[in-house]
């Protein structure tokens, strides 16, 4: 029998992992307690995220958005906030796992989780997100982009949680498309994913454009080359072809039993030509 | 000790905090009603809803109770007449159970579902029905029973009777 323990602030959580030092600690529990039922981790104790208050809110801070790294991926989706001013993050919200996953899974999980085909992920990249890293006496923060190093592993330091993660004004992107391909639509692990952000000119030229990749290499994939290919431009099945093949050449996808790498290298080319159908 | 509120009842219980929910349920406290089909996640048979709100009572820990009042499919029919739910009828009546194995999960889903929308639309419910697996039906009666669970409630007569007919 293991101890489970639920913090109700974070000055619990600092001394039940003083009394704990090996609990891990977990919000949703739907990465973890089926890692945990699959037998690869064996924490000897449990300390639960979900009661903590400070690791709850979304709110606007300064010019940007700063999410509790509890909330859950249903409490970001009917926040009027996410709606409005980060339309990418909850396109992505939309398709992950499905409606229990998402009352119980939350964006902190996702990130620490660190899978390559995380479907917060790309948009987050896009959005130049930060996290915020709390420990017993002190702060950190981190562009999100430095704090997942490879699959299932981040820069986090033991005896640290993630607080929240910060995602900084929206630079007046008009064009907002996030597209998962998988094997069904519900409850499906991405082959690729692509979210994309753009600011289209009046004349519908593109003035700045953000692109990341999720499930095309070892963490979320983004392809300056790509981008620059398209600024200046207008979108044209011509010139989105020239930026996919600067994609394909720069991703490095795996095989695995939901699709061979040939596969997903193109997809996450194809992905982007997918932008022409977007409703403008 | 652990107390919370099962199907209405308080109830106080001595039981390993790393139980998993659906286990409490099913073997000690013997409400079978809850499934278990994949135990990670993936098929919604062992849906219960926690405060009103669906969730996975294979991927939550009995300490995780503490204080939450939990439905499962043996408590949603209380205090109806009939002694079953809208949607238990509307099941019935649309024969969308055939070996009834996801049907708790499914009803459970479907509760949560009306309850935040009361009139979806057919694509709306396949969206919130999305987290069950049916291997039996083709899930096509299963949308018309929510359809006309939705359409039941809309046309309760305490709603639709003209008692606000008065200028
Ligand atoms: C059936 C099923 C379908 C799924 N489908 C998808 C999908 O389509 N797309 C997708 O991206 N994911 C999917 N997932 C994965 C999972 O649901 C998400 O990654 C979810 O966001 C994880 O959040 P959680 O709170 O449940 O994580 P938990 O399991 O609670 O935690 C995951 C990891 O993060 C750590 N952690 C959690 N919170 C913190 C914190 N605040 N600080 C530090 N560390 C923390 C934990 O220690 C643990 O190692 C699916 C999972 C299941 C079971
Ligand atoms: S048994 Fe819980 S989701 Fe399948
Ligand atoms: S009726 Fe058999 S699984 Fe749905």
């Amino acid at each position: 029998m293991k101890k489970v323990l639920l913090p109700r602030t974070l000055c619990e959580l600092w001394r039940h992992w003083q009394d704990e030092p090996g609990a891990a600690i977990y919000a949703g529990g739907t990465d973890l307690l089926v890692q945990m039922r699959n037998a690869a981790v064996h924490p000897p104790a449990l300390i639960c995220l979900e009661r903590i208050a400070e690791l709850r809110g979304i709110e606007t801070e300064g010019d940007g958005i700063r999410i509790g790294a509890c909330a859950t991926h249903a409490q970001l989706l009917e926040s009027a906030l996410v709606q409005q001013r980060l339309p990418i993050l909850a396109q992505a919200l939309a398709v992950l796992g499905s409606p229990p996953i998402r009352n119980m899974g939350t964006i902190g999980g996702n990130i620490c989780t660190a899978s390559p085909a995380g479907d917060t992920l790309p948009p987050l990249y896009a959005l130049d997100a930060e996290v915020e890293l709390c420990r017993r006496d002190g702060v950190k923060h981190m562009a999100l982009q430095d704090f997942i190093v490879s699959p299932g592993q981040t820069r986090i330091d033991k005896g640290e949680v993630l607080t929240a993660i910060w995602v900084p004004k929206a630079e007046g992107y008009n064009l907002q498309h996030y597209e998962k391909a998988g094997q069904r639509q519900a409850l499906a692990v991405s082959i690729a994913s692509l979210a994309a952000l753009l600011r289209l000119s009046a004349a519908g030229l593109v003035e700045k454009v953000r692109l990341a990749w999720g499930s095309v290499g070892p963490t979320i994939v983004t392809c300056p080359a790509a981008e620059e290919a398209l600024v200046g431009k207008r979108l044209t099945l011509e010139t989105l072809q020239q930026a996919a093949a600067l994609v394909r050449q720069s991703v490095t996808p795996i095989s695995d039993v939901r699709a061979d790498a040939a596969y997903r290298r193109a997809l996450a080319g194809n992905l982007l030509l997918r932008l022409l159908a977007v409703p403008r | 000790m652990i107390r919370f509120v099962l199907n209405g009842k308080e109830m106080q219980l001595d039981t390993p905090p790393d139980r998993r929910v659906v286990d409490l349920l099913r073997e000690d406290l013997g409400l079978t009603g809850t499934k278990e089909g994949c135990g990670a996640g993936e098929c919604g048979a062992c849906t219960i809803l926690v405060d009103g709100e669906s969730r996975l009572s294979c991927l939550m820990l009995a300490a995780q109770l503490q204080g939450r009042s939990i439905t499962t499919i043996e408590g949603l029919r209380q205090g109806t007449e009939t002694g079953l739910h809208p949607l238990q009828e509307a099941f019935v009546e649309c024969g969308a159970v055939q070996c009834g194995f996801c049907s708790p999960g499914m009803v459970l889903a479907a509760a949560h579902l009306l309850e935040r929308n009361p009139d979806p639309s057919r694509m709306e419910i396949r969206a919130g029905l999305s987290g069950n697996l049916c291997r039996c039906t083709g899930y096509v009666k299963i949308v018309d029973a929510v359809e006309a669970a939705a359409r039941k409630t809309e046309n309760k007569p305490e709603e639709t009777a003209p008692k606000d007919a008065t200028p």
